[in-house]
């Protein structure tokens, strides 16, 4: 069981990483300590941050099991990300400079000193621990299938999920922030170095190189590798990304990290260097193709074991357990912190905090931890979606926020609190029907081209949310334009 | 507009939103890779660029 031994041995040393992240800083004694890190953070720390939340096993299985199951469509997941990049130019050093004026720590909080509104504040909340459920649970869903895989079906998927869960909590609760930081650099060297060995060696070793492997899959597969012209089409492509990328940083615990920044000047730097930090998808992509022609078969849900099947079957077990620790890192490290950011924001809404009582809301936080992870656990059993299922559905609720992050940004725009709240409302109900009852555009809309049909569901969401949100703020217009809107 | 290299930035973005419409073919091949996907890399190294050169000319401009 070498595999085995390689999996437990990670698993102790980002234990121990995480509590040697906690000691050099200290116990945290604030929730700010705990959650942001004194906002101290440079260049690199954010970086790692950043790229800790974004790479996780959603890009290490699910991105290889798109590749493998669906083909073209998958290289959605390649470009959504630098089209974000760009975006965060200009949209984090703005939230970072109101969040940090106005000494906030998370989403919910931001949106509500921006529209002078705790209603809107506890709705955003809400919102987001509603999307962060599905994607605390595929974290842990990933975990299940990494441990099971490489130890060739010694631990069971259940078994494993429990396992990596209490590990989880345990880190959370002794890390903080920090500790995150330190286990996203092993986690990053360990990702990078099985995904792009993996990426160019498989195709060499199983199919004579890449530009031999395509020429089989364009042969065997027609069409697999361009877009359909119904479904997963152009417009749907195009969609797809645009919502993905409204959506980015939207997620609580991206959003939360932002405040963690020394400066504004770390989020340009960034931009610059994050897109590069994304061609890993491309080696990911590979390795699901290589394991179409000799691990073909995989059908459904199975499509996420696709990188340790063929990774199993090309390789010995010392391979097999090492690329299963990074893939075990891969849940880890994002699912700390998302299970500190829910925390965080639900401590928050459930005593709002006084002024003398840091370490109070703190340990409130510390102590939900683990009732979130029972709650996640629950679903994770109930589960039956793949991985990039799961997150599509949190991201089509995230993304709802943007039109009310987007204004709060430009005052001119005179969007009301009700206005916000409205728009959000009906984006998430909006989501939670075509969701919940699987209606697409296509079956709503028969006879129209499928240019238009095939147009990401969310994307009308959003469009209803908009329109909702300035009517009701044309309706209803604020007097004053309000103490809490403009810092600078 | 006060600094239009700023608009530099829309090149990329456009690249990849439109891939499948500019893009959507296998042959002919990038670096072996399908050009849909070979397309995509580029543009994703690009971005990484062009967002190099605004971030200095913005620190230049001030």
């Amino acid at each position: 069981m070498i595999s085995l031994g390689i999996l437990s041995a990670t698993l102790l040393l980002a234990l121990l990483l995480s509590m040697r992240g906690a000691q050099r800083t200290g116990e945290p004694t604030s929730l700010e300590q705990w959650s942001v890190g004194n906002r101290g953070f440079g260049t690199v720390l954010v970086f790692m941050l950043l790229a800790g939340e974004i790479y996780t096993t959603f890009t290490f299985l699910g991105g290889s099991g798109w590749a493998y199951g669906r083909g073209a469509p998958a290289f959605y997941i390649i470009g959504y990300g630098a089209v974000a990049y760009i975006m965060s130019y200009w949209l984090l050093p703005a939230i970072w400079k109101r969040g940090t004026a106005w000494k906030v720590l998370s989403q919910s909080e931001y949106f509500t000193h921006a529209y002078g509104s705790p209603t809107l504040g506890k709705l955003v909340a809400v919102v987001s621990i509603a999307a962060l459920m599905p994607y605390l649970v595929l974290q842990f869903k990933g975990l299940g299938i990494i441990v099971s895989e490489s130890s060739y079906g010694a631990i069971s998927a259940n078994t494993a999920i429990w396992i990596g869960t209490t590990a989880t909590v345990v880190y959370v609760v002794l890390s903080g922030v920090k500790g995150s930081a330190m286990t996203a650099t092993l986690k990053d060297a360990m990702v990078l170095l099985c995904v792009v060995g993996l990426g160019i060696v498989l195709p060499y070793k199983l199919h004579g190189g890449i530009g031999a492997m395509f020429t089989r899959i364009a042969a065997e597969y027609p069409g697999f590798l361009t877009l359909p012209s119904s479904g997963m089409s152009p417009s749907w492509f195009a969609s797809t990304v645009l919502l993905t990328v409204l959506g980015f940083y939207m997620w609580p615990h991206t959003f939360g990290s932002v405040f963690t920044a020394r400066d504004a000047s770390v989020f340009r730097r960034n931009a610059a260097l994050m897109p590069l930090y994304q061609l890993i998808l491309l080696f990911v992509f590979f390795i699901g193709f290589a394991a179409l022609l000799s691990v073909p078969g995989l059908k459904g849900t199975d499509v996420d074991l696709a990188l340790l099947r063929v990774t199993r079957d090309a390789f010995g077990p010392w391979i097999v357990g090492l690329v299963g620790a990074a893939g075990l890192l891969t849940a880890l490290v994002p699912g700390s912190l998302i299970l500190m950011s829910i925390a965080t924001t639900l401590a928050r809404i459930l005593r709002p905090p006084r002024e003398g009582q840091p370490a109070d809301s703190a340990t409130r936080a510390r102590m939900l931890v683990p009732l979130l992870a029972g709650i996640a656990l629950f679903f994770t059993f109930r589960g039956g979606s793949t991985l990039v299922t799961l997150l599509l559905m949190g991201y089509s609720m995230v993304t709802q926020l943007f039109p009310a992050l987007l204004a709060s940004l430009v005052p001119q725009a005179r969007i009301t609190a009700a206005g916000a709240i409205a728009g959000i409302v009906v984006g998430e109900a909006a989501v939670a029907v075509t969701t919940l009852s699987g209606v697409s555009m296509a079956s709503l809309l028969r006879s129209w081209p499928h240019s238009i049909t095939d147009i990401n569901a969310g994307f009308l969401a959003l469009v209803l949310n908009v329109i909702m949100m300035i009517s009701i703020s044309v309706a209803f217009p604020q007097r004053t334009n309000g103490t809490h809107r403009v810092v600078d | 507009m006060t600094k239009p290299y700023r608009l530099l930035a829309l090149v990329p973005a456009v690249a990849i939103l439109g891939a499948p419409w500019f893009a959507n073919r296998v042959e002919p091949r990038i670096l072996g890779m399908p050009f849909l996907l070979g397309w995509i890399v580029f543009w994703v190294l690009m971005t990484s660029v062009v967002m190099a050169i605004i971030g200095v000319l913005d620190n230049r401009v001030p």
